[in-house]
């Protein structure tokens, strides 16, 4: 049998394989989608899924461990006789909230500022990057405490002071692409014919710009789960009335030496949700463009 | 200048326009109305915003942050006696993070996908994605709750450390020739800035990491490893010095963040910097003492980058400004 017969037999499946290899999608994203997905499904659905009230209080079952440890609940119950279980489903309602409505409207903000602000250049573009400057001067969490001390405790508070740091990041990227976008020869061609500013912007810039905040949006996602643990377990987040992963550590602290498993499992929730979170973005950052690694970088 | 003024202002103007009345919240409810407004008069709250910052803008230009009204004391007093144990536990945070993260992101950077890649590239991401704060509490469970081989909080055992002189444990037992403390001062520090460090040895050493493989196949490494050097030498003679910009950069950018960090990390390990003070500050409504500690944080974030824009010119001579 001739060599190149041979060779072609071989290699066609190798080729067929790198092909369907190519066309998977990476580890990073599915893990990290799957772990997304699952916060979305136990956030949406908690009062399906959550075993008990999360609210409810048992005050002859405090401090009792997890089942494995002989204790009735699943991962045990707190100072207060809460199902922790359910106390860590439904925390994960204030997690989602929190973490889409940040990079929604930190988003919506600061890609359309960023976007005007290179659009139009002059005036408008040295007031818009000294806000960015008098904001960014700021430690992220030390801004939203400061808010937070103005406003005080509560939900729509907390998403605000996350939101007043956020946008930036979408802003510097966005603002920097834009300057690029606007001198090539397709924008120009949509003014040759006529569009105002604001149609060249919403059709012709902003699309352009949707790769990149996506991932910006991804990793800002981790932050703000984190962020509004970190707030909530100061005291400063979410009211307690309401279960969430932040102030559920806060309230382990007393009970660190008698019951680990409430300081445990609220912050393994934390964990294994801004890990999943951090791995979709790496995996949606080198899928979409192997360049915006380097343009985030710098 | 402008920028810090700016700053000043807005926190100014947002801690004065939040709800509650710090004096009826310090003088307690027992107090008579009369009595609240002599405080208030007192600590200039009864003056319109503007003119309580201007006041404070003009005093502060001089070195006078005001008078807390929790401490009965000068602010600037008040954080100068905090200031050290934040400085210490950064900078142990920062010496924990440099020691961890760069010989493991250069090892990472120069065998991409060997079993010290994936190890360091795990360890990056598990760096960035946990919390500090709980890591902290977990740290305690362990090594102060199980183990009992690691205080879990403060910043030395009562009657160990001598009379302080600078305020910095450390620099006070050295100086006192006191090894008990020293040993002491160290066991303290070693949770808090560990908690504190995770998040920046995982971005650290994912930055090193990228810069080394992108400095690797630069033209000057081939070349360098065509006149012949060892593998040892490129890494850190060419590759390395090469790589450091981006990675000074985002350490000066992640220094801010650790400062924001060091707010929490000092509430765990009741740890008496000046983060766990403007929590006091915030909690009791202390104006002057919160504007005094924001505006503290400010500066020292806003000279951070200025001293990173410095470096840069060190690392890389082609640099001149």
């Amino acid at each position: 049998m001739p060599s190149s017969i041979l060779e072609s037999a071989t290699d066609a499946p190798v080729a067929t394989r790198e092909a369907r290899r190519a066309r998977r999608l990476p580890l990073k994203v599915v893990v990290g989608g799957a772990v997304v997905a699952a916060l979305v499904i136990v956030g949406v659905l908690s009062p399906w899924l959550a075993p008990h009230d999360p609210q409810y209080q048992a005050l002859e079952a405090m401090l009792k461990p997890p089942e494995w440890l002989g204790g009735a609940h699943v991962l045990g119950t707190d100072n207060l006789g809460r199902d922790i279980l359910s106390r860590i489903i439904y925390g994960a309602r204030v997690s989602l909230l929190v973490a889409f409505a940040v990079v929604l409207i930190s988003g919506a903000v600061g890609i359309l500022l960023g976007a005007i602000s290179g659009y139009f250049g002059g005036k408008v573009d040295f007031a818009i990057q000294k806000l960015v400057e008098v904001v960014w001067a700021f430690p992220a969490l030390l801004l939203a405490i400061t808010i937070l001390a103005f406003l005080g405790q509560g939900l729509f508070n907390l998403i605000l002071a996350l939101v007043a740091q956020r946008w930036i990041q979408y802003c510097r990227v966005v603002r920097g692409q834009t300057l690029s976008l606007r001198d090539r020869d397709f924008v120009a061609a949509t003014r040759a014919l006529g569009a105002g500013s604001p149609r060249v912007i919403w059709r012709h810039i902003l699309p352009n710009l949707l790769q990149i905040s996506l991932v910006i949006g991804t990793f800002s996602m981790a932050s703000a789960i984190i962020s509004e643990a970190s707030l909530s377990f100061l005291g400063l987040g979410v009211p307690p009335g309401i279960p969430s992963w932040g102030t559920m550590l806060a309230d382990s602290r007393s009970y660190i030496s008698t019951a680990w498993w409430l300081a445990l499992f609220p912050g393994l929730a934390i964990f294994v949700t801004v890990l999943g979170i951090n791995l979709l973005g790496d995996g949606v950052r080198d899928l979409l463009d192997p360049r915006l690694k380097r343009a985030m970088k710098h | 200048m402008p920028v810090l003024l700016l700053i000043t202002l807005l926190v100014f103007v947002l801690l004065h326009a939040a709800p509650g009345d710090p004096a009826s919240m310090l003088l307690g409810q027992e107090n008579t109305a009369a009595d609240l407004e002599q405080a208030r008069r007192r600590w200039g709250l009864d003056q319109p915003i503007l003119v309580q910052y201007f006041k404070f803008a003009a005093a502060a230009a001089t070195g006078d942050l005001g008078k807390s009204f929790r401490f009965s004391r000068p602010v600037k007093e008040v954080i100068a006696e905090r200031l050290p144990a934040t400085c210490e536990l950064a900078f142990f945070s920062i010496l924990i993070a440099l020691t961890l993260a760069i010989p493991l992101g250069v090892w990472s950077g120069a065998r991409p996908n060997s079993w010290i890649d994936n190890v360091g590239t795990s360890f990056g991401l598990f760096g960035i994605s946990m919390p500090n704060f709980w890591l902290g509490i977990m740290l305690i469970l362990v090594c102060a709750g199980s183990f009992h081989i690691l205080p879990s909080g403060g910043r030395s055992t009562y009657g160990v450390a001598g009379a302080p002189q600078t305020g910095f444990y450390f620099l006070d037992s050295l100086l006192d020739g006191n090894w008990a403390a020293l040993k002491d001062a160290m066991l303290h520090v070693l949770l808090p800035a560990l908690a504190l460090g995770a998040n920046m040895v995982g971005i650290l050493m994912r930055v090193t990491r990228s810069s080394v493989l992108d400095a690797d196949t630069e033209e000057y490494v081939i070349t360098a490893r065509a006149k012949g050097l060892g593998d040892r030498a490129v890494l850190w003679r060419h590759v390395f010095s090469n790589a450091l910009i981006p990675i000074v950069t985002v350490a000066g950018l992640e220094l801010g963040t650790l400062l924001s960090g060091s707010i929490i990390v000092e509430t765990v390990f009741a740890w008496p910097g000046i983060g766990s003070l403007l929590i006091t500050g915030v909690t009791s409504r202390d104006y002057p003492l919160v504007t005094g500690v924001v505006m503290m944080y400010t500066v020292a974030f806003v000279v951070i980058n200025l001293i990173i824009d410095a470096l840069y010119a060190v690392i890389d001579p082609r640099i001149r400004y």
